[in-house]
């Protein structure tokens, strides 16, 4: 083939070797359209799967016209009733519930790591080769997320009694699947030469997984942390309309006697300890990485 | 059989069944010396090395050393056969977020519990072993720092530091030298003779580079197609040997 001219496929004699290049330079149609006739069914199909999804939904939720009518009205009363914010309230009641708050995030984060790690070590496929094995820690990782966080709290209000104890755990148990998900997932991009060469030293297992592994997870583990520990100051400000500790409780109280300014003190607290919290955590993970 | 050194018999590896990769091979390797294994890249030189220190499971055949059989080693029994047996990487493969120094003392892993690995007790002669061989590999000066801010060349010499911390009865080097450049590559291939030869370290090198092979091993193994096809020393290595080898000849 290297000796045939490149046009041999248009002179009539070379028909039994450039036949193919013939036929396909003038029967290939020179028009160009995006889709195929079944990539336009099928996106129109999408979209009125999607119309019909939407116009379901509108019709099941029941809205009550009146009542979005005078939303705005509604709220702005409700702004009104909030200004100005009560501060002298702050202290000691808002206060001491911000701190409990900030302590069952805290604790919570702690506890869920403790509990991830051996999890995230079952499920990492490169750390734990039984395929039984992996698949219950990915089960216990996804029951971990699938169950609300105040889900959570409910569970272990009726195990501890409601109070700050029911939160922390609530935050830990809510915690494991996020924070052994992203464990199992560093660990499994960790390099595999290093953990061989220690391997080949004759090393024990947990010494390979503390010189060969951790190194390499390291700031990722600690990335996550943080990470979750300032999605957990989040979470626990809510679990106290549960019964499960922290400013919750104090925000549910302000609503349930329709104090707003005390209600609009407490939402400032929170807005203003979840702005420090992400920007300390902004801070620190730029400089572990 | 012999007493002293590794014994390879009928050795297979096969990652696919019913396609050996080594296809039954018979080594004897003497308690001394740097031997050479030559061939093209996929001939199974790499999963030779790693078949002796059951990195790879080989399918079937029998390795020894000094006598003790290594086929059929589990667990701890495997792990305390490891020891003895050092290994050198083509891609180093140190821990990179860890020092120099700890990368040497990685190597004393098979003989350190892991607690004190943790707490980072090491035992003082460890340590001071650690110095003294980062010296010998002209790399005094570099114990606190971290591995991934070394060279290539540096690496490697860590690399063949940490494989020394063990005190090996044999050393296993896997292409050595093929990451690096080659004036680099003959300084490190001269320093790994030259400390094996002190600390009388018998060693299996995989090795691309013909030249450097015949220059530093007194023996050559050349391997092709899953099997030995040469097996002499450097003076009889011929060109229809490299023929053999490595296939036409275009190359030489």
């Amino acid at each position: 083939m290297s000796t045939q001219p490149i046009d041999g496929g248009r002179s009539g004699d070379a028909a039994s070797t450039g036949g193919v290049n013939r036929v396909g330079s003038t029967s290939l149609a020179r028009e160009w359209q995006r889709f195929t006739p079944g990539q336009r069914i099928g996106r129109w199909l999408v979209w009125l799967g999607m119309v019909a999804a939407c116009v379901w939904a509108i019709r099941s939720i029941d809205i009550i016209p009146e009542f979005l009518a005078d939303a705005p009205e509604q709220m702005a009363d409700l702004l009104v009733r909030m200004w100005p914010p009560n501060l002298a309230h702050y202290y000691p009641t808002v206060h001491g519930a911000l701190v409990e708050t900030i302590h069952i995030a805290t604790l919570g984060t702690l506890m869920s790591l403790g509990l991830a790690l051996p999890v995230a070590l079952l499920a990492a496929r490169n750390v734990c080769r039984s395929r039984v094995l992996n698949t219950l820690a990915q089960l216990i990782l996804v029951s971990s997320r699938t169950v609300n966080s105040l889900v959570w709290a409910l569970i272990f209000v009726a195990v501890f009694g409601p109070g700050p104890a029911a939160g922390t755990f609530a935050i830990a148990f809510r915690s494991i699947g996020f924070v052994g998900k992203l464990l199992a997932e560093a660990m499994e991009e960790a390099a595999p030469g290093p953990l061989e060469a220690l391997r080949a030293t004759g090393a024990p297992w947990g010494s390979v997984m503390l010189k060969g592994l951790w190194p390499q997870v390291q700031p990722a583990f600690w990335g996550v942390a943080l990470f979750r520990w300032d999605i957990n100051l989040r979470e626990s400000a809510v679990l106290g309309l549960v019964g499960a500790g922290g400013i919750g409780v104090v925000l549910d109280d302000a609503i349930n006697f329709f104090h707003w300014d005390r209600v609009a003190t407490i939402l400032l607290a929170i807005l203003v300890v979840v702005l420090l919290a992400e920007v300390v955590v902004t801070r620190i993970r730029t400089k572990l990485l | 059989m012999t007493p002293s050194g590794l014994s390879i018999r009928g050795l297979v590896k096969e990652y696919v069944p019913g396609q050996p990769v080594l296809r039954g091979i018979d080594l004897d390797i003497a308690a001394e010396g740097v031997t050479a294994i030559i061939g093209p890249s996929g001939t199974g030189k790499s999963t030779l090395i790693r078949c002796i220190n059951r990195l790879v499971e080989p399918t079937g055949g029998e390795i020894s050393l000094n006598g003790q059989p290594l086929t059929g080693l589990r667990g701890t029994a495997l792990r305390l056969a490891r020891r003895r047996i050092g290994m050198v990487f083509q891609e180093y493969n140190l821990v990179e977020r860890l020092t120099v120094m700890e990368n040497l003392l990685c190597g004393r892993l098979g003989y350190v519990p892991v607690w004190r690995a943790w707490l980072r007790r090491y035992p003082e002669a460890d340590v001071a072993r650690a110095f003294q061989l980062l010296d010998q590999v002209g790399l005094p000066d570099h114990a606190h720092r971290r591995a991934d801010a070394l060279s290539g060349g540096q690496r490697q010499r860590v690399g063949i530091a940490r494989a020394l911390m063990q005190a090996p009865d044999l050393l296993l080097a896997d292409e050595p030298t093929s990451s690096l450049d080659p004036k680099t590559a003959v300084e490190v291939l001269d320093m790994l003779a030259r400390l094996t030869a002190e600390a009388n370290v018998p060693v299996i090198i995989n090795i691309h580079n013909v030249e450097l092979a015949k220059r530093y091993a007194r023996r050559i193994v050349g391997m092709a197609g899953g099997a030995i096809v040469f097996d002499g020393p450097p003076e009889a290595l011929e060109p229809h040997h490299l023929r053999l080898i490595y296939g036409g000849e275009d190359w030489m």
